[in-house]
């Protein structure tokens, strides 16, 4: 029986449209192609189905800060190579690939800053840079706007996007959780709030410190939030995974999250829960 | 208790079997006898005296190495086990109580391995969930009430991986152990025995003294996780073991850890009770220590010791 044979399409090398390089992005939310323009001038956001494309530290800062309040902290601060690490690339190696293809010098951006008036302290990591992983840099740089802010009375603001700990700083890296949570003990015992805001994607070690403790945890909608990677779960546990699993919206549903805000509400949803804490 | 020998010891496990042949048909003072006991000797200190970090972590996941409840057995006197985080469940692959160690009150919290398929099905190869973390919160909060010291036993490949724990938030539970055990108003020693699997072990790792017996490992990621990654192959875990530096000496090089616990040769299996009676004397002397110092010294010098870890430049 052929009748009812399904037809092959093909298509034909020819007809495929001509797209210039560097003008349309593919949205992985629904796949339709968005023009570059378009998507600057809607924060990086799908105007279809609203999925948040990454955002660079810089721009995100400009996007939630009074204009002109931004002063950067420890903006040469660098890796070195503490364990001299060797894998199929050094770490020296990494280190001037992606400081040449990102122009950071590593995967967070420190300062002072004001929102709505009120002067705070703002870290924002940038998952461009090595996959925004913590290791000495970014342990110190996080502890000292922490240990600044405590000492000048004022909030901290941290946007997270992180793969986790530095695999090249080894137990370096491991321990930077420490540091930056202690940084926070000491933060909170003071009285002042501290306001996590979670971007895609945010998971494990970054996760199991700085990101999960703060007063107030704001996630950006369909992030990926979790401790372990999906493949780790699905070959340790042979489990399929529930649907939105990992997700900003699962982990609200789990209590996990204090709210969802989209991009272009997230400076204002901040500025009136710190007015709202603080009463400035 | 005959011992299973590692693939690197094949080599000695021959040597140990010929000496003992010769032991049984000859007399103690045989010329024969002696010199094959040098040799074993001479073997075992050449093997033994350079050990590379992947053998390490091999012995350090040693199936007849102490577990925890071993040491409880071994090292602590009139146990009490306490269960349960007062939220969700009991963590059996995170037990915990009250007892003394070297005559010294004190909370042990510890992470608990299994040896056969049973075991491990009740402890979860040493994996703990969420329930686990906040129940070894619990007990400290209950040590600072009674002015205990907190003793953690480290034994874990790291935290569960699984969709539970995810849903429970075992990320959480680990970042919000860091941030009280940073704070907390009681004496804490930390011993890594077996296994330091990253966050897992972090997670009831800060303390006042971190100490990591000889043949233990601490890591920021598993060998063959890291392996994975950067060499795309699990074969390359000892690459990645060496590159890690995640061995005792390694660590204490670094200023992570602040001190070894030394090991019978060949590593604790191969003499529990005097690792044990080692382990208790250590422990012991660390809690005699802190409790020499002033509760606010304590805690500023826990916070300076933190604060201080990370290589950058400026």
């Amino acid at each position: 029986m052929t009748i009812f044979r399904k037809p092959t399409l093909k298509i034909s090398e020819k007809k495929k449209r001509e797209m210039p390089e560097g003008l349309w992005t593919k949205c992985p939310g629904c796949s339709e192609m968005v023009h570059n323009l378009a998507l600057e001038e809607n924060l990086k956001v799908c105007a279809r189905c609203g999925y948040h494309f990454a955002m660079g530290a810089s721009e995100r800062i400009t996007l939630l800060v009074d204009e002109g309040s931004f002063q950067e902290t420890d903006a040469s601060m660098s890796a070195v190579d503490p364990l001299g690490f060797k894998g199929v690339a050094t770490y020296e190696e990494r280190l001037a690939t992606y400081r040449k293809k990102t122009g950071l010098v590593d995967a967070v951006i420190t300062g002072s800053g004001a929102m709505g008036g009120i002067p705070l302290g703002l870290a924002v990591m940038d998952f461009s840079f090595l996959a925004a992983t913590m290791g000495s840099v970014v342990g110190e740089k996080i502890t000292r706007i922490i240990e600044a802010s405590t000492k000048a009375k004022r909030p901290v603001i941290i946007v997270c996007a992180s793969g986790g700990a530095r695999m090249y700083e080894g137990m370096l890296s491991l321990m930077q959780m420490a540091k930056t949570s202690g940084a926070l003990a000491r933060h909170a015992e003071a009285g002042l709030p501290y306001i996590a805001v979670l971007t895609n994607p945010t998971t494990a070690g970054v996760m199991a410190s700085f990101a999960t403790l703060g007063d107030i945890t704001l996630a950006e909608p369909k992030a990926m939030i979790g401790f372990a990677g999906p493949r780790v779960i699905r070959e340790t546990t042979h489990q399929e995974l529930p649907s939105g699993f990992q997700t900003a919206e699962f982990l609200l549903d789990h209590g996990l999250i204090d709210e969802i805000v989209p991009r272009a509400k997230m400076r204002e949803t901040i500025i009136t829960i710190l007015g709202n804490l603080t009463g400035k | 208790m005959t011992v299973q020998p590692l693939d690197f010891e094949l080599h000695l496990a021959e040597l140990e079997s010929r000496v003992s042949e010769l032991a049984e048909k000859r007399p103690s003072e045989d010329p024969l006898l002696k010199a094959a006991r040098e040799d074993l000797d001479k073997e075992r200190k050449a093997l033994y005296g350079n050990l590379t970090p992947w053998q390490r972590v091999q012995i350090a996941r040693h199936p007849a190495r102490p577990y925890f409840l071993d040491y409880i057995s071994s090292c602590v006197t009139d146990f009490v086990e306490l269960h349960g985080d007062r939220l969700f469940g009991d963590d059996k692959a995170m037990p915990a109580g009250i007892g003394r160690i070297g005559g010294h009150r004190c909370v042990i919290i510890g992470q608990q391995k299994g040896r056969d398929v049973k075991e491990n099905v009740l402890r979860n190869f040493g994996s703990p969930h969420p329930e686990g973390y906040r129940k070894a919160l619990r007990l400290m909060r209950l040590a600072e009430r009674f002015d205990l010291p907190v003793v953690c036993i480290i034994d874990t490949p790291g935290a569960y991986p699984g969709v539970g724990a995810e849903e429970r938030h075992i990320a959480e539970a680990i970042a919000v152990n860091l941030r009280e055990m940073m704070a907390l108003k009681a004496r804490i020693v930390a011993v890594v025995i077996g296994e330091g699997g990253s966050g897992g072990a972090l997670g009831i790792g800060v303390a006042d003294r971190v100490l990591m017996m000889e043949n233990a490992y601490y890591s920021v990621i598993s060998p063959e996780g890291c392996a994975a990654i950067l060499w795309k192959h699990r074969k390359h875990a000892p690459e990645a073991a060496a590159a890690l530096k995640l061995t005792a000496d390694n660590l204490q090089e670094l200023g992570l850890i602040d001190g070894v616990v030394p090991e019978p040769m060949g590593g604790a299996h191969r003499d529990p009770v005097a690792t044990s009676e080692t382990l208790t004397r250590t422990i012991a002397s660390a809690i005699e220590t802190l409790q020499g110092i002033p509760l606010k010294q304590l805690l500023e010098e826990r916070y300076a010791k933190f604060r201080g870890m990370g290589v950058f430049s400026e």
